[in-house]
């Protein structure tokens, strides 16, 4: 599907003949090449899962978070390029401590969803600025229940009960739709998050990958967290069991 | 508004606020900074025992030397490992408790395994009542902050205290307000190291129903809490019994003579 857009795809701010701006489609790729990121809303909250993948063995262990918690309620997980992902989680940072400044409590999963977008969006409007090359997804948990939001470099955020992005996502996708999201607790979605992350995880093209779980349900008291230890081991333990029954048959 | 001479129960409030009135009577100039504190709560008292640090106080805010509001809880869990108990001007506290659910968010966002300590908040705490006092616009109270957080040596007990005017103070036993006339000689005379909990609130109790019974601006409910490593506990309120049945109080008019 790729197409030259021979000078039509220098600037942000240029049409193509065919209605298409090719900078922000190009920031897409970034995305699509990067390491898969997969977030599903459970029966009791989220589910945020991160194919990280390792470059080096000489990184530490748990270094290079790419899920990062917004406020309390709610967490952010960057498929694309890492440093401006980092910058995008620092805009909502600030927008959800300013939003709870003037109106006193916590700002809605919805409405950050807008402010993270309107922020995306905005870095496509001038050709001084270049696009993130990154995609996020967000998960929250609010007065009206678990959400999850996925916006894309264009500014486009849509609400979803599962998304995907990166390498895997066709795949991840896939696996998602076959899954009963409306009964699934987040304690059975870890596992599944985990499997689907294994599953699409190319072992011939990368090597080493470490999985990044969190979650916010009622469980973890609606506050964003990493998933606990154990069950994260659990989930790893259970992933890689089906995975060698998929290999098997 | 400036003619007014509040009545400041609390003790180490007087110096700055005089200081202060002269400079508003001699500059006549508009002040936009705090003068003089309205809604207050009375004395904090706080003990380290065995398993961390116990905080109690009342549950009233005066307004003046009307016992406005009696049901306010000036004490508040701050992050997993402290306790705050404010005295003085309740919309400085409630301001305060802001400030600090900014710190501990931003802290808790981190996700790094650390989390801010007692002595870390208190610093901190420390730094926003100087630097205001350096304003010649306080935050007009006095904060106890006490916690139990792990360290290389175990769990680390911690209780200290900071006022308007940014002095600051740890110790193993705090009062603040009337308490530091009231509570302070019988902490220092009772208080022991590792005390138990049921010793540890007894001692506070009884500094309570001094205050009780000694200072006006105190009302009978009380709430105690406790901070250990396993986190914070603010108990309910609970009233204090109280004996009037004293031989003068029975009969006022006794020895009065005269006709006035």
């Amino acid at each position: 599907m790729s197409s030259i857009g021979t000078g039509y795809d220098l600037s942000v701010t240029t049409f193509s003949p065919d209605g298409r701006v090719f900078q922000v489609e190009y920031a897409t790729k970034a995305v699509d090449n990067s390491g898969t990121v997969v977030g599903i809303k459970c029966k009791d909250g989220i589910v945020l899962g991160v194919e990280k993948l390792v470059t080096s063995k000489m990184m530490l262990e748990g270094s290079n978070r790419r899920i990062h918690s917004v406020h309390r309620h709610s967490g952010l997980a960057v498929a694309g390029l890492a440093a401006d992902g980092r910058q995008i989680v620092s805009r909502a940072k600030s927008e959800a401590a300013s939003y709870e400044k003037v109106y006193g409590e916590p700002i809605s999963v919805k409405e950050l969803a807008d402010r993270v977008s309107s922020y995306v969006h905005l870095c496509t409007l001038y050709w001084w600025l270049r696009p993130f090359g990154c995609g996020v997804i967000l998960g929250g948990y609010d007065r009206d229940g678990p959400q999850l939001y996925m916006i894309e470099p264009s500014g486009l955020s849509h609400k979803y009960f599962g998304a995907a992005l990166g390498k895997g996502r066709q795949a991840a996708k896939t696996e998602i739709e076959k899954l009963k999201l409306s009964e699934l607790t987040c304690r059975e979605g870890i596992v599944e998050v985990a499997k689907i992350i294994y599953g699409v995880h190319d072992e011939a093209k990368d090597k080493a990958f470490e999985l990044e779980l969190s979650w916010i349900c009622d469980e973890s008291n609606r506050q964003h967290q990493k998933v606990p230890n154990d069950l994260l081991e659990q989930a790893k333990v259970a992933a890689q069991a089906a995975l060698e029954e998929m290999d098997a048959d | 508004m400036e003619e007014q001479k509040w009545d400041q129960p609390m003790g180490g409030f007087n110096a700055a606020s005089r200081s202060q009135m002269a400079e508003a009577a001699a500059g006549g100039e508009e002040s936009q900074r705090t003068l003089y504190p309205y809604v207050t709560g009375t004395s904090v008292i706080a003990l380290k025992y065995k398993d961390g640090v116990i905080m109690a106080c009342d549950t009233g805010a005066s307004y003046g030397s009307t016992l406005r509001y009696k049901s306010v809880e000036r004490i508040k869990a701050v992050g997993k490992h402290s306790l705050i108990g404010g005295s003085g001007e309740f919309s400085d506290f409630q301001e305060i408790l802001r400030y600090l659910d900014e710190l501990t968010l931003s802290d808790h966002m981190w996700d790094d395994g650390n989390s801010l300590g007692p002595k870390e908040i208190h610093s901190y705490l420390t730094r926003v009542m100087y630097n205001r006092r350096n304003k010649f616009d306080p935050l007009w109270n006095a904060l106890v902050l006490g916690g139990v957080k792990m360290g290389p040596k175990g769990a680390e007990k911690y209780l200290g205290m900071v006022n308007m005017i940014g002095t600051h103070f740890e110790e193993n036993h705090i009062a603040t307000g009337f308490g530091n006339h009231l509570a302070i000689p019988i902490l220092r005379a009772e208080w022991s190291e590792d005390m138990t909990f049921e010793e540890a609130v007894k001692l506070v109790e009884k500094c309570l129903l001094v205050l009780l019974y000694r200072d006006r601006s105190s009302i009978n409910k009380f709430q105690v809490a406790k901070i250990t490593t396993e986190g914070a506990t603010i108990y309910p309120p609970y009233s204090l019994k109280t004996f009037w049945g004293f031989s003068h109080f029975e009969n006022p008019a006794q020895g009065a003579v005269g006709s006035w």
